[in-house]
């Protein structure tokens, strides 16, 4: 019990240290090695950057916001797009067969390498990020689903079987509650894969949002900002990924995934 | 005179694949009286868990006729829906839903069924007892020991209450204490329930000690090889096993297995 105790409050102790000590290595390093500081910033410079940054309004309402529209409309379209295609596939094995060339086609492509093709296309505005973040999210979440949807344990469905349970009441009862897991295991990564699809779609053609912050701030040769803004990054991936995983603890609480972490 | 609970009218199942077909089952005829509990023992692949399977509607035979209660199972491609519900099914697994707790799992069918919440969990609670899962409502088959397990599926079969139970070696990955155990408690749970119980076992042990009468299948093609009748009285004990009229027909049984079917 007290083990169990001390290994919930783990990750509570260990990152605030583990920040600490990345801090001090930065620090280090900057001090000893003596490095230009248009390269790599001392901490302290970062910290300012990054208190200026999140002191200033128009971070949140313009470019934080941006990304976190372009991120969550992109995750939100390829949530739906890929239950719908996995579920498809899933339940219709020769669509999946003649597709599946293709699809492991799509998968190998580098699709960061598909995103100028894409702002081309949908111009420099919010749309051509929104695409590419839903596209990036959609892989893994369509191709969880799909796995989802094969893995119902056979001997549940026996069990409807004897039960004498409709179409409707074993997807409800039985299908739905297998697939959870599943998607959830999609959305963790899909979310994390839409934030980056948004970062480097901005990356390449936008004028709001932290990846054009980001390139504002290597055009002004301001390192300090760069890394306030990767800093602010880190964080907006690992609230959106929580929130994911929060809504999983929430839907599955029963499943191992759940219990063992 | 009531009618027999269950009837296999020279029933045969052959299973067809592209390039050969097996003859799994062939001439079963087999009456099973109302209350009366039967044993199926034979050896791995002589199609016990396909006769089971049968009877329980979960596939059609290729010949002959199941009925229930004097009534036909199947009628066409489709089985008869208020034959189907006479019918209660327990797997070697559990096959509990992990996402369900345990009064959950053993309100379902009655769920599926339209019957009210109050009603429902009064039943499943009602079954708890009987079963002796009293105080784990509320747990999830994953905080459940293996025995625990496949009380949860029986009182989930007994949930709508079958008049007949059919039993796919279900106490057959449970450790030897714990398997004699669910013994006695099958045999108070079809006394108190008074339900006609088919159990499919590998076990002759177990089989002889539940059973009224047992059945004995012999491999490709499966067919009946011999019923025996078990006259002990009830309720039985465990050491009835220790007994030598037990043991002389344990013996028989185990003779008769071993047999090569040599036609």
């Amino acid at each position: 019990m007290d083990r169990e105790k001390f290994l919930k409050l783990l990750p509570w102790i260990s990152t605030p240290l583990l920040l600490l000590a990345i801090f001090a290595i930065w620090k280090l390093y900057t001090t000893v090695s003596g490095i230009s500081e248009f390269v790599i910033p001392t901490p302290e410079a970062a910290w300012a950057s990054l208190v200026d940054l999140v002191l200033e309004r128009e971070t949140w309402t313009v470019h934080v916001w941006i990304t976190l529209f372009e991120t969550l409309v992109g995750f939100a379209i390829a949530v739906v797009t890929g239950v719908a295609v996995g579920a498809v596939l899933g339940r219709i094995y020769w669509l999946e067969l003649a597709l599946r060339p293709i699809i492991v086609a799509l998968q190998v492509i580098p699709k960061v390498a598909l995103i100028p093709i894409f702002v081309i296309l949908f111009g420099f505005g919010v749309t051509s990020k929104v695409i590419i973040a839903a596209i990036l999210a959609f892989f893994p979440i369509m191709l969880n689903v799909m796995l989802g949807v094969r893995s119902v344990d056979p001997g549940h469905r026996e069990v409807m079987r004897s039960l004498d349970a409709g179409r409707w009441q074993t997807f409800r009862h039985l299908d739905f509650h297998s697939i959870l897991p599943y998607l959830f295991a999609g959305m963790e990564v899909g979310i994390v894969f839409a934030l980056i699809g948004a970062i480097v779609g901005e990356y390449l053609g936008a004028n709001e949002g932290l990846g054009n912050l980001v390139v504002v701030s290597l055009n002004d040769l301001d390192a300090p900002q760069l890394f306030a803004v990767i800093i602010l990054l880190a964080a907006l991936g690992s609230v959106l990924y929580f929130a994911v995983s929060g809504v999983k603890r929430l839907m599955i609480p029963w499943h191992e995934s759940v219990i063992r972490e | 005179m009531a009618t027999a609970e269950l009837e296999l009218i020279d029933v045969e199942k052959t299973y067809q694949s592209r390039k050969s077909s097996t003859l799994a089952l062939t001439g079963i005829d087999l009456v099973v009286e109302p209350q009366e509990f039967v044993s199926i023992i034979g050896q791995s692949g002589c199609g016990k868990t396909t006769l089971l399977r049968i009877l329980g509607g979960l596939i059609k035979p290729t010949g002959g006729e199941v009925k229930a209660e004097g009534r036909s199972l199947w009628r066409g491609e489709s089985r008869d829906k208020d034959t189907v519900s006479r019918l209660g099914l327990v797997f070697q697994e559990a096959n509990l839903f992990p996402w369900y707790t345990v009064e959950q799992n053993i309100a379902l069918p009655l769920k599926l069924r339209g019957v009210g919440r109050a009603k429902r969990y009064e039943r499943a609670h009602e079954l708890c007892q009987l079963v002796g899962l009293t105080g784990f409502e509320k747990s999830y088959p994953r905080e459940l020991s293996g025995g625990m397990r496949q009380r949860t599926a029986i009182a989930r079969a007994l949930s709508y209450r079958p008049g007949i139970l059919l039993m796919d070696e279900p106490f057959g990955a449970l450790d030897a204490l714990t398997r004699d155990k669910m013994n006695l408690e099958l045999q108070r749970i079809a006394e108190a329930t008074k339900a006609t119980v088919v159990l499919v076992t590998h076990s002759i042990n177990e089989a002889v000690f539940l059973a009224d009468r047992v059945v004995l299948l012999t491999p490709r093609p499966g067919r009946i090889r011999s019923i025996t009748d078990v006259p002990f009285p009830r309720p039985r004990q465990v050491d009835l096993q220790t007994w030598p009229e037990f043991q002389n027909i344990a013996r028989e049984l185990r003779h008769q297995l071993d047999e090569k079917a040599d036609g």
